[in-house]
């Protein structure tokens, strides 16, 4: 059972600051959800290995050479806001 | 007298060899479609005009020097507006990136780039590639050609469109559950997603990255073979391109599945689907058959734990991806916050849509301490015996074919209140994304005056098998030439 205090430490670790409302809709919605997907115990997974990706890949290595880089400008044209060549944002400490 | 935006692209190919239209005329005449019908469709988030008819006007200068061009060139290829366009707002259809004008393009727009394809416009999606009908995204949802009160499938419901009434020849879309066979399903037009790791994902805004899959729209499965031969194939940028040697796809193009080996899943024609859309995929089968191909019912006996097991693994893998969205580097920012915490969440809270916030707190909770063993760890133990239910079905057959959805195209808001409800579009899409296997929708045939598709399922990177049985269907069919009067 999803309680609404749930919702909330859920909503804190995804950073999202949500309405009463959303709450509300976001724990009924979640039960719903979460309470179709408990099917999935009924499987017997104990020697059954999880897939986190299909294809049989390893590590995959490149040559440490220096490529062809995006210019800072470009990086930085985006960004909502900045101090010369620096990203900035709201005071931390 | 078919007009030019209802020709397929190797049609318009040698038309364009023959001198009989220029790249500039043809992309002209999708621009005077566009203007005509958009008001209805709403298919495309920007259109760049003055960008195709320069690529256009380039590839004129080559065919009067009496170069060779290859079999794009000149022609309108929309693209989904989750991949990046160097100097073009790409938006994934987000108030998130509502502004954001990426300083590279994906390595797809690249290839099209080289291969002479002109670029009409960025098309509509739901939010960061999350639903199954367009109406997610944040700035309109987009109208099906055939019966504008219905949706176009999604999320790639945009493309789709486009190629289905002419505002585009041909598309890229992506799926990570079905979201380029639905709508092409939805639509009457071919849609294909091909095997993971098949196409470059490089400057595809990552929805799960587990699943994602970038893969090409058109009007026939010539055209579908021809674009595959442009985007497929290894890419440094993308660490899970795979390396595989890229085959001229367009030898696959033959009409004779004599001793084709086809699979029937059961559990895909089960209570639940239309019967209309049973019918008319019987239909279909009994004509593979007809046309000499092996065919017989079997099982994939995971197939019921499906959704459960997408819809706990790609909203987990969202919630990770979709925590770059803070504000700092690009895209919206909230204004007026106290500190940096403040500002990461009234950021996030503003920028994303109902469905995006929905599948983070889905995701995060799944992955979350406590839950993460119950949740997701047994998410991708049941993934595991999904994948295993085709490797045994391949042992056996060479293609599976099932429907696309259960149902036809629904109405405009009839599924945006339950979210379950919504998620069961999917149904007999997703597993195809969890096995990382290639899956096609082919047009083949109407429920309720809308266009059904039919799903093709194969081997990984047996790409050929699905085109060369898409390709018979089609040779012996007229579905895919229906064209919706608007």
């Amino acid at each position: 059972m999803v309680t609404r205090e749930d919702v909330e430490h859920v909503a804190l670790l995804g950073r999202l600051e949500l309405t009463d409302e959303e709450k509300e809709i976001y724990a009924r919605q979640l039960n719903e959800l979460l309470g179709h997907f408990r099917a999935l115990q009924r499987l017997d997974t104990d020697n059954v290995q999880p897939t986190a990706h299909v294809l049989p890949l390893n590590n995959v290595y490149r040559e440490d050479w220096v490529g062809q880089h995006m210019p800072r400008e470009d990086a930085l044209a985006n960004c909502p806001d900045r101090d010369e060549n620096y990203f900035k944002v709201p005071r931390i400490v | 007298m078919l007009q030019l935006y209802q020709r397929t692209a190797h049609e318009l190919h040698n038309l364009l060899l023959n001198k009989e239209i220029s790249a500039e005329e043809l992309n002209l005449a999708i621009f005077d479609r566009i203007e005509s019908v958009e008001d209805k469709i709403a298919a495309y988030i920007t259109l760049t005009r003055e960008k195709a008819l320069e690529q256009a006007r380039a590839v004129d200068q080559q065919i009067k020097n009496g170069e060779r061009i290859p079999p794009l060139a000149g022609i309108p290829v929309a693209v989904k507006d989750n991949i990046c366009t160097d100097g073009i707002l790409t938006t994934a259809a987000s108030r998130m990136l509502a502004g954001f004008v990426p300083p590279y393009s994906a390595t797809v727009v690249k290839r099209l780039e080289a291969a002479g394809a002109t670029l009409p416009g960025k098309t509509n999606l739901d939010e960061f590639a999350m639903g199954s009908s367009t109406e997610n995204s944040a700035f309109f949802p987009t109208r099906n050609p055939w019966d504008t009160g219905r949706v176009p499938g999604g999320s790639s419901g945009g493309s789709a469109a486009a190629v289905a009434c002419g505002e585009a020849i041909c598309a890229l879309g992506s799926d990570t559950g079905g979201s380029i066979r639905l709508p092409a399903s939805f639509c009457g037009v071919v849609g294909f997603k091909p095997t993971y790791g098949a196409v470059s994902r490089y400057g595809l805004i990552a929805f799960a990255s587990s699943l994602d899959q970038i893969g090409p729209f058109s009007r026939d499965v010539t055209d579908c073979a021809l674009l595959l031969n442009i985007i497929c194939g290894h890419d440094p940028l993308d660490s899970t391109s795979a390396r595989f040697d890229v085959p001229d796809f367009t030898r696959f193009l033959v009409n004779d599945i004599r001793g084709m080996r086809i699979g029937v899943p059961e559990e895909y024609m089960a209570e639940g689907i239309n019967p209309g859309v049973r019918e008319v995929v019987e239909k279909a089968i009994a004509l593979l058959e007809s046309l000499g191909a092996f065919v017989e019912y079997t099982t994939l006996p995971h197939t019921e734990y499906a959704l459960s097991t997408y819809y706990l693994i790609a909203p987990a893998e969202a919630s990770s991806n979709l925590a770059r969205y803070d504000g700092v580097r690009y895209g919206f920012r909230a204004r007026e916050t106290s500190d940096v915490m403040d500002m990461f969440m009234k950021t996030r809270s503003q920028g994303f849509g109902a469905e995006v916030k929905r599948r983070i707190m889905l995701g995060t909770y799944a992955l979350s301490a406590g839950y993460y063993d119950a949740y997701y760890l047994k998410a991708l133990k049941v993934r595991t015996l999904i994948k295993e239910d085709f490797d045994r079905a391949f042992e056996k057959y060479d293609l599976l074919v099932s429907p696309v959805s259960p149902t036809p195209a629904f109405r405009c808001g009839e599924k945006t209140e339950d979210p379950l409800e919504m998620y069961m579009s999917d149904i007999c899409t997703i597993s195809v994304n969890l096995a990382g296997i290639p899956g096609m929708s082919i047009p083949c045939g109407f429920v309720e005056g809308m266009p059904v598709g039919l799903q093709l399922m194969g081997r990984h990177f047996d790409e050929g098998t699905l085109l060369r049985a898409a390709y018979t269907f089609e040779q012996n069919t007229d579905y895919h030439r229906a064209f919706p009067a608007l």
